[in-house]
């Protein structure tokens, strides 16, 4: 095993089997494969939770290479990723984890720059953040909902972070194996943060780079969702 | 006016009580006594119907049929806050149910792949 990391990402490197991919997939059969393909140049495990997809989302994930566990029903993007948790913390084998988005708006560089901070810099959590620098241009009416959301999180978690619902985060197992999700929806996203913080183990913020192709903006959340995820924080 | 008094407190408390963490067992009590409360007042209306009327002179509202009509819509309230709660509950019991269900899926397909390839 090398203890460092290579500088160069790009350089032909072994594959990371240490660091378990995962990524809560519900219809996105277009795209998945090209996602779960790049994935697994740079990583030996690559895992899709296909959360009821209705478009062979599955099929296209496990012919790409990715291991495939499938939801009887859609129970939505919370009750996925504690799926993919709850599975990659059994695997002994396994030192992190990596969620992704499947809909390709993460860049794997980034996914590598923050498993090497992770390693380098012994902390068992890293929150990707799109407000680090400004290389990532949301138009004005996400970023004052991100923004919002932002603030919700820090109140009810007492972290201090600078962005929220950035679905690139790398935990390590023994922070993972502490999580339990009870979100369902989206709200997991403030939810994790907040168990995350309760785990006391130490974090940092990483600087990504979200990729907003024409497919992920007729994906985004909207406005009314973010009504959702205020009610689901708060009924519980 | 007293009816406005109960009814604001009434709708804060339901309120109050949707954001609340929940014990299923006081919930079910709650719900049982609302239940009989709303029987015993039922068949007195019914065998003295001038009695809801004085009732609702006795809290500042005109007639026995107004009374009716407050009471029912903060009963419709606690139904469906009561009801969106229990849809919470049996939303995380089918997670937990469908995760298993994946999970155990998962290790059986685990199991069988070692078999095929002992690396």
């Amino acid at each position: 095993m090398t203890p460092a990391a290579s500088i160069e990402p790009d350089a032909a490197v072994e594959r990371d089997s240490e660091a378990w991919i995962i990524i809560p997939l519900y219809n996105e059969a277009t795209v998945i494969g090209r996602v779960v393909d790049e994935l697994l140049e740079r990583f030996v495990h690559v895992v899709c939770i296909d959360d009821g997809s209705t478009d062979g989302s599955a099929a296209v994930a496990a012919a790409a290479g990715a291991r495939v566990i499938r939801h009887p029903v859609n129970l939505g993007q919370g009750a996925a990723l504690q799926t993919g948790l709850s599975y990659v913390t059994q695997k002994p084998e396994a030192r992190y984890i990596v969620t992704f988005d499947a809909d390709g708006q993460h860049r794997i560089e980034d996914a590598d720059g923050m498993l090497r901070a992770a390693r380098e810099h012994d902390v068992a959590i890293i929150f990707g953040s799109r407000f680090l620098d400004d290389r990532t241009k949301p138009g004005w009416l996400k970023k004052v909902i991100l923004k919002t959301a932002v603030w919700v999180t820090n109140r009810t978690t007492g972290l201090r972070l600078t962005d929220a619902h950035n679905g690139l985060r790398v935990i390590r197992t023994d922070a993972a194996s502490l999580i339990d999700l009870q979100q369902d929806r989206m709200a997991h996203a403030t939810e994790i943060v907040h168990q995350l913080g309760k785990t006391k183990l130490p974090w940092e913020e990483y600087p990504v780079e979200l990729l907003y192709t024409d497919y992920s903006k007729g994906k985004g959340q909207s406005v009314l969702n973010s009504v959702n995820i205020l009610v689901d924080l708060l009924v519980r | 006016m007293w009816i406005q008094i109960i009814l604001v407190v009434g709708v804060v408390v339901v309120g109050l009580f949707l954001t609340r963490p929940s014990g299923r067992d006081s919930h079910l009590a709650l719900r049982r006594l609302f239940l009989a409360a709303f029987v015993v007042v039922a068949i007195g209306s019914i065998i003295f119907p001038q009695w809801l009327t004085w009732v609702a002179n006795l809290v500042g509202v005109g007639r026995g049929t107004d009374l009716l009509l407050y009471g029912f819509v903060l009963s419709f309230l606690i139904y469906v806050s009561t009801t969106y709660r229990r849809n919470v509950q049996l939303d995380r019991k089918l997670t937990r149910l469908a995760r298993e269900l994946a999970l155990a899926e998962a290790r059986i397909e685990d199991a069988t792949n070692r078999q095929d390839d002992p690396n």
